[in-house]
C-alpha cells in the first residue's frame, strides 16, 4: 500500500542514509516499496537497526530481506506537545512501535494512520503504509502503519 | 577475603550550588555558575578549592576539567573524567567514577559538577535545527518523535499495560515532588504547589505524560567535592559515605529504533541487584530515595526495578502519603527534585541525599542512615548510588 499525502506536514527532518551507507538498503528499499531487515548469513538471526556485525553470532556477513510489512502494536503514544515549528498547530498524531513475528519480532516506528483519537490497542494487527516524497531534494519515502481488519 | 567494594572508603564532604533559574533566565555564563557551584561546595566543606585535583561530569558537560582548573589557579590537575552517553543517567556513576579515582590513588580531591544554563545554548525539549538526519534519528524523527518525553513515552505505556499501572501511580510521584518543594526556599517551584485537580487538567505533553509529569528545563549549576573516608573525618561536616555504586544497562538496550529486549523497562534490572551486592543492603535498608524524573513512569520503572515494591503494587504503593517526608513508608524526591526543585540534570538529588544524611534536607527524615539516588531513567547507561551516614558503615 502506497500513498503520496504526507500524514504530518512538511518542514520535519528529511531521512538520509548514514555516511558510511550502513542504512542504505533500508531505505532504498522502502523507495520500491519493500520493508527491509537485516538477517544474518551465518546464524540467520534477524537483526533491527541495522549493524555492520550479527549480533548474535559476531559474522560480518549480514544481507537485507524484504519481509512481509505486517505485525502487531507492541506500544504506542499520542503526541499533542509540538517540539519542532513544523509541527505547531497541527494538533495530536499517533506513534506506534510495531513488531514483526514473522522476522525475529524486531521493532518498527511509525505513524499510526486514520483518526489521531481513536483507540490504540497493543497487540492489534497493522500493515505497512508506505508514505512516498517524490519532489524532495533526495526523494525519500517514510513506512506509517494502518488498523488491519 | 577480599571483597571488591567502594563501600566506606569514600564521603562526599561538601555540596554547593548556585540559585536555580528557569531556563534561559540565568544572570550569567554557564561557566561562571560552574565555578560558583564548586566554590559553595568547598566553602560547605571547608577546604580551601586550590586542594582540588580532579573533576567528573556527565552528560558531556560543556565546562570541560582543564579549563575550570586554569580558572581556579589549581596547582595541578590529576584527575578529568567525563562519563558517556546516557543524559541524566550519568549522575550516580559521575559520582562513582570520581570516588574510585580516589580509592585508586589517582586523585586526592575530586569534585563532581553538572552546569546548564540552556538560554545560552540548545534546550534539551525542542527539536535541533537541521534539515536532515541519519542513523537512530531517520528511524524516529521523520515520524514525529523527537524529544526525550517523545521517545520514552513508549516504554511507560508499555510496562502500564503488562502491569495494569493506573495513572493515578504518576501522579502520586509529582505531587509528592511539589509537596517538598513548598518547604524548599531553593526550589523554582517553591510557592507554586501542585493539587490532585490541576494535575489531572493538565495538558498533555505526549500521552502518557501529562504537563506536570514532565521535568522542567532550568538554569544553574551544582557540586559535590569528594575525599578519601580518612581525610573526611578531620572535616567541617558530617560526612556522606559512599556505600556503593553501580552503572550500566541491559543486554542490548540501546539497540537501534527502539529494539531494546528489556524495553519497558527504565534500564536499571541489572544494575540495581549490583548496587545492593556492593553496598551490602536490600531495599529495606533505605531511609530515602532520591529518583530523577524525566518523566514520572520512568521513576515508577525505577522504583520498582530497585525492588522497593512490585509491579503489580504499584498503585495501592504510589500514594502521595506513602511518598511525603516525614512520615511517608518511602520518602521520594524530598528536595522537589527534577520536577519542582530544579532540573540540575538530576545533580540536584545528589545533594539532597547529602543534607538528608546530615539532617539538613527542607524536609527531613527522622535519623535518616541510608540514601538512594537513582539516575536518569530510561537512558543508557544509568546509574544509581547509595550514601550513608557513620552510623551506616
Amino acid at each position: 500500500v502506497s500513498v503520496s499525502t504526507s500524514y504530518l506536514p512538511p518542514g520535519l527532518p528529511r531521512p538520509v542514509p548514514e555516511p558510511d551507507g550502513l542504512d542504505a538498503p533500508y531505505w532504498e528499499g522502502t523507495r520500491r516499496g519493500e520493508l527491509r531487515v537485516q538477517r544474518c548469513r551465518a546464524c540467520r538471526g534477524w537483526q533491527w537497526g541495522p549493524e555492520w556485525i550479527c549480533h548474535r553470532c559476531l559474522a560480518f556477513d549480514l544481507e537485507w530481506v524484504a519481509v512481509e510489512p505486517r505485525g502487531r502494536i507492541y506500544s504506542w503514544e499520542r503526541v499533542w506537545h509540538p517540539v519542532h515549528p513544523a509541527l505547531h498547530g497541527r494538533g495530536p498524531y499517533v506513534v506506534v512501535l510495531v513488531e514483526l513475528p514473522h522476522a525475529g519480532d524486531v521493532r518498527m516506528i511509525g505513524n499510526l494512520l486514520g483518526d489521531p483519537m481513536q483507540d490504540v490497542v497493543i497487540g492489534a494487527p497493522v500493515e505497512a503504509v508506505f508514505e512516498s516524497h517524490d519532489d524532495a531534494t533526495q526523494p525519500f519515502t517514510l513506512v506509517h502503519w494502518r488498523r488491519r481488519a | 577475603v577480599s571483597v571488591r567494594t567502594i563501600r566506606g572508603r569514600v564521603a562526599v564532604v561538601g555540596v554547593g550550588e548556585t540559585a536555580y533559574y528557569k531556563h534561559g533566565q540565568a544572570p550569567e555564563s554557564e561557566v561562571a555558575l560552574a565555578l560558583r557551584a564548586i566554590l559553595r561546595a568547598c566553602d560547605d566543606a571547608g577546604l580551601d578549592p586550590r586542594q582540588i585535583d580532579g573533576f567528573a561530569s556527565y552528560s558531556n558537560d560543556r565546562n570541560d576539567p582543564s579549563r575550570l582548573a586554569a580558572a581556579l589557579g589549581l596547582p595541578e590537575l590529576r584527575f578529568s573524567n567525563m562519563q558517556w552517553g546516557g543524559g541524566g543517567g550519568g549522575g550516580s556513576a559521575a559520582v562513582g567514577n570520581a570516588a574510585a579515582a580516589i580509592a585508586a590513588g589517582y586523585a586526592d580531591c575530586v569534585v563532581v559538577f553538572r552546569a546548564l544554563a540552556q538560554g545560552q545554548f540548545q534546550r534539551f525539549g525542542t527539536a535541533p535545527p537541521a534539515a536532515t538526519v541519519s542513523g537512530e534519528p531517520a528511524l524516529t524523527f521523520p515520524y514525529g518523535v523527537i524529544s526525550p518525553a517523545q521517545r520514552y513515552a513508549m516504554r511507560v505505556t508499555r510496562f502500564m499495560h503488562d502491569h495494569g499501572i493506573r495513572h493515578e501511580a504518576q501522579r502520586a510521584i509529582a505531587l509528592a515532588s511539589y509537596h517538598h518543594a513548598q518547604a524548599n526556599p531553593r526550589a523554582v517551584m517553591h510557592g507554586r504547589p501542585l493539587t490532585p485537580e490541576a494535575y489531572d487538567a493538565s495538558r498533555w505533553i505526549v500521552e502518557p505524560f501529562r504537563l506536570f509529569d514532565c521535568c522542567m528545563e532550568n538554569d544553574g549549576a551544582a557540586a559535590l567535592v569528594l575525599v578519601s573516608a580518612e581525610r573526611a573525618r578531620d572535616l567541617k561536616q558530617r560526612p556522606a559515605y559512599l556505600l556503593g555504586v553501580a552503572q550500566g544497562s541491559e543486554y542490548r538496550n540501546a539497540a537501534r529504533g527502539h529494539n531494546a529486549p528489556t524495553y519497558a523497562s527504565a534500564s536499571f534490572t541489572t544494575v540495581a541487584p549490583r548496587l545492593y551486592a556492593m553496598a551490602g543492603l536490600g531495599p529495606k535498608d533505605v531511609d530515602v530515595v532520591q529518583s530523577y524524573e524525566n518523566f514520572t513512569g520512568g521513576v515508577l520503572m525505577s522504583l520498582i526495578e530497585h525492588e522497593f515494591f512490585a509491579a503489580e503494587e504499584a498503585n495501592e504503593f504510589l500514594t502521595p502519603e506513602n511518598l511525603i517526608a516525614p512520615k511517608g513508608r518511602l520518602p521520594l524526591n524530598t528536595s522537589g527534585g527534577n520536577l519542582a526543585e530544579c532540573y540540575m540534570h538530576g545533580l540536584e538529588l545528589q545533594i539532597e541525599a547529602v543534607r538528608q544524611l546530615r539532617g539538613e534536607s527542607p524536609n527531613p527524615v527522622p535519623d535518616a542512615r541510608v540514601a538512594m539516588v537513582i539516575s536518569g531513567p530510561m537512558v543508557t547507561p544509568v546509574s544509581s548510588m547509595l550514601l550513608g551516614s557513620e552510623d551506616a558503615l
